[in-house]
């Protein structure tokens, strides 16, 4: 009887074993590193409306994150300053300067400027910056140093295993609160049983169930 | 028909399995033939009828997502109906398919051969209607892929602690195991009917899909070692799955949920349900393929008999939970039985016990065991009996908990009917593309129980004859 297949196709199996075990563990590695926040959102840097740089208002002049981010301490979101909070300065301050420009002009029409958010939490995520300020979380931990940054970038992934590395050990993330605001913190030496005395004392217990967030 | 004990009171143990003394051509002919001739009209006018259940399917699937699992009866306290019925139901079902397959080829129960290959494929269509129903039942399925554990950026698992989980493993792992086991008994006969095919595509086809079988000894003996393997495999799950099942049941703390006998009796059950389906099915097929001398009167009486006395095991079960419920003095409990048989669920529960344990009892009767008729209406009777069992545990049991004031009622939707209606669509859809296009009886071993495949038979018209059925099974 007349062979129905040629002789190569006896290597077919092989050939197939292998693509299968090269597009399997390819796409395991592909998927793990492009799927994920670090690549997908670590890095995010959108255009904003005014050139505002971070690095010359909070860095070189030392500007308090909280003098334009009024909420942090008191409410869940931080809040992004008004055009009149810009104006406390800029009235004064290179008023005539183009890079201002746009703020004079939102200021004079009375409409708002258009930031564009970069770091986001879902819908379905109840994020409140007081709480973790008042546990002692710098800003630092989840927006990196903005101190250094021209343009606001986002830093960390904000996955929700990140969250939960820290809310399930926040030892090393906990500081003092006159501290909270400093950029390139490092841990003192007796962090350890300074988080612990802080925990204690503040009875801090991160939530680690879903209702903690997702309520 | 020429069965030669068709009306014998006594069959003798070592009584031909295969009637009418055919050769080994004549086994490959019977059942080749039947996925080589162009198919019958009213074969086309059935794919058609069921194919368009199964759209009804398709659609009450598609209206779920659309609309939320709220379409359907659920309410609390049932909030567990139907779609959980079904999916015990069905997966029970193909249960038998592995007892046949894989417990009675362990046992060396050569009768199995003429029914195997049907059950199995009955075992793979039950299986995947019943892992319809958990994935559409979820709410938000587009998340239906979180009750897999892998890793994610939520750092989410699911909960292993959870039987729900230990069911995504069971069930997942029980169909492949079927599956596989089905594909690896089918390769002898895909190569039998490669080698017997006309047409290139036909050729092409069953050659890709008969992995270059060629009937070597070598091959043979690698063959029936994969094949022992998957056996023994196959074997555990036929009692672990179900009782997995169970546990979703088990583990939970409901009156009428909480016990200790779920496992076995689930297992049993399923046995019971998918001897009766495969019976159901196996009826019809053997009468319109004409395959009477391979699936005989015999193998039906043995199949009976062990739906008889799996109806006793499930019946030992029922009267069990009865027993154990007073035994343990607990009210709560005790309510969720009496109530069972006495409240707003007596109907299901009576129907229940009817078809499950008083209608099998006559299969005590030879005379019934061998009479067609008869044990096909008493195979639809536990057919159905057995889907009422699944209906009384989930929601009498939830209807009526420990609160008299949060006790409620279940009424199914026209969503619920459909969907469930719409599954035997699919599942007859495929076992009619199954009887079409693959052989529906294990060619090679029904060859292997045939006289002429003994090492002492000598033939019957001398050597000339004798190899030229060698020649003809080999073909």
């Amino acid at each position: 009887m007349a062979q129905i297949f040629p002789k190569w196709t006896l290597k077919l199996p092989i050939y197939i074993l292998l693509a299968v075990g090269f597009l399997s563990v390819n796409g395991v590695a592909f998927i793990w590193y492009y799927a994920s926040p670090n690549y997908t959102d670590v890095g995010y840097r959108p255009k904003q409306p005014v050139a505002y740089s971070h690095k010359v208002h909070a860095g070189d002049l030392g500007m308090d994150c909280r003098y334009c981010h009024t909420g942090v301490e008191t409410s869940a979101v931080a809040g992004v300053p008004p055009t009149e909070t810009c104006m406390n300065c800029h009235t004064t301050v290179l008023p005539n300067s183009e890079k201002i420009a746009p703020v004079l002009e939102s200021f004079t029409t009375g409409n708002p400027l258009q930031w564009v958010r970069v770091h986001k939490s879902p819908d379905y995520v109840y994020f409140n910056h007081s709480a973790h300020l008042r546990a002692g979380v710098g800003c630092e931990s989840c927006h990196g140093n903005v101190r250094q940054m021209e343009e606001i970038e986002q830093k960390e992934p904000l996955s929700m295993s990140w969250c939960l590395d820290c809310h399930r050990s926040p030892e090393q993330f906990l500081r003092r609160p006159d501290q909270v605001t400093v950029m390139d913190w490092v841990a003192p030496d007796d962090q350890e049983e300074f988080a612990k005395n802080v925990i204690a004392h503040k009875d801090i217990a991160p939530p680690k169930d879903c209702s903690g967030c997702h309520r | 028909m020429s069965s030669a004990y068709a009306d014998q009171k006594n069959v003798p143990i070592d009584a031909p399995l295969v009637l009418g003394d055919p050769t080994f051509g004549d086994i490959t002919e019977s059942v080749g033939v039947i996925t080589e001739t162009k198919a019958p009209v009213m074969w086309f006018l059935l794919v058609g009828f069921f194919a368009s259940l199964a759209a009804v399917l398709g659609g009450s699937v598609g209206y779920l997502f659309w609309e939320g699992t709220g379409i359907w009866g659920l309410n609390v306290p049932v909030a567990w109906g139907w779609a959980i019925v079904n999916f015990v139901w069905w997966v029970g079902i193909g249960h038998a398919g592995t007892l046949i397959s894989a417990i009675l080829f362990l046992f060396r129960q050569r009768w199995r051969t003429a029914i195997n290959r049907f059950a199995e494929a009955m075992t793979i269509f039950a299986i995947i209607c019943a892992l319809v129903f958990p994935m559409i039942h979820v709410g938000r399925v587009w998340v239906v892929y979180w009750t897999m554990p892998f890793p994610n950026q939520m750092g989410m698992w699911p909960n292993f602690r959870s039987p729900l989980l230990w069911d995504v493993f069971a069930v997942s792992t029980y169909f492949t195991v079927s599956l596989l086991f089905w594909y690896v008994g089918l390769i002898p006969d895909l190569a039998t009917l490669r080698d017997r095919a006309t047409t290139k595509v036909r050729k092409v086809m069953l050659g890709i899909f008969a992995l270059g079988w060629r009937g070597s000894n070598k091959q043979w003996k690698h063959y029936e070692r994969a094949y022992l393997i998957l056996a023994a495999l196959a074997t555990p799950l036929v009692l672990s799955v179900h009782s997995v099942v169970s546990f979703d049941f088990a583990v939970s703390q409901l009156p009428g949920w909480h016990t200790t006998i779920f496992p076995p009796y689930f297992v049993a059950g399923a046995i019971f349900s998918g001897f009766a389906m495969v019976m159901t099915l196996a009826i019809v097929a053997r009468k319109i393929y004409h395959l009477e001398h391979i699936i005989t009167i015999n193998h039906l009486d043995v199949m009976n008999k062990i739906m008889l006395a799996t109806s006793l095991m499930v019946g030992y079960a029922y009267s069990c939970e009865f027993f154990v419920a007073w035994y343990s003095g607990n009210e709560f409990e005790q309510f969720a039985f009496i109530n069972r048989a006495t409240g707003p669920y007596a109907w299901a529960y009576w129907i229940m016990i009817t078809c499950n344990v008083f209608i099998p009892q006559f299969l005590w009767s030879q005379r019934v065991r061998r009479s067609i008729p008869i044990m096909f209406v008493i195979t639809i009777f536990i057919n159905i009996g057995m889907w009422f069992e699944r209906f009384v545990i989930v929601v009498s049991s939830l209807a009526n908990d420990f609160l008299p004031s949060s006790w409620g009622y279940f009424t199914p939707t026209v969503w619920d009917v459909l969907t469930y209606v719409g599954t035997f669509g699919l599942f007859f859809t495929l076992f009619l593309i199954f009887l079409r296009f693959l052989p529906m009886v294990a060619i090679s071993e029904v060859k292997g129980v045939l006289p002429a495949a003994k090492p002492t038979h000598h033939g019957h018209g001398g050597d000339d004859s004798h190899m030229a059925k060698v020649t003809a099974g080999n073909s």
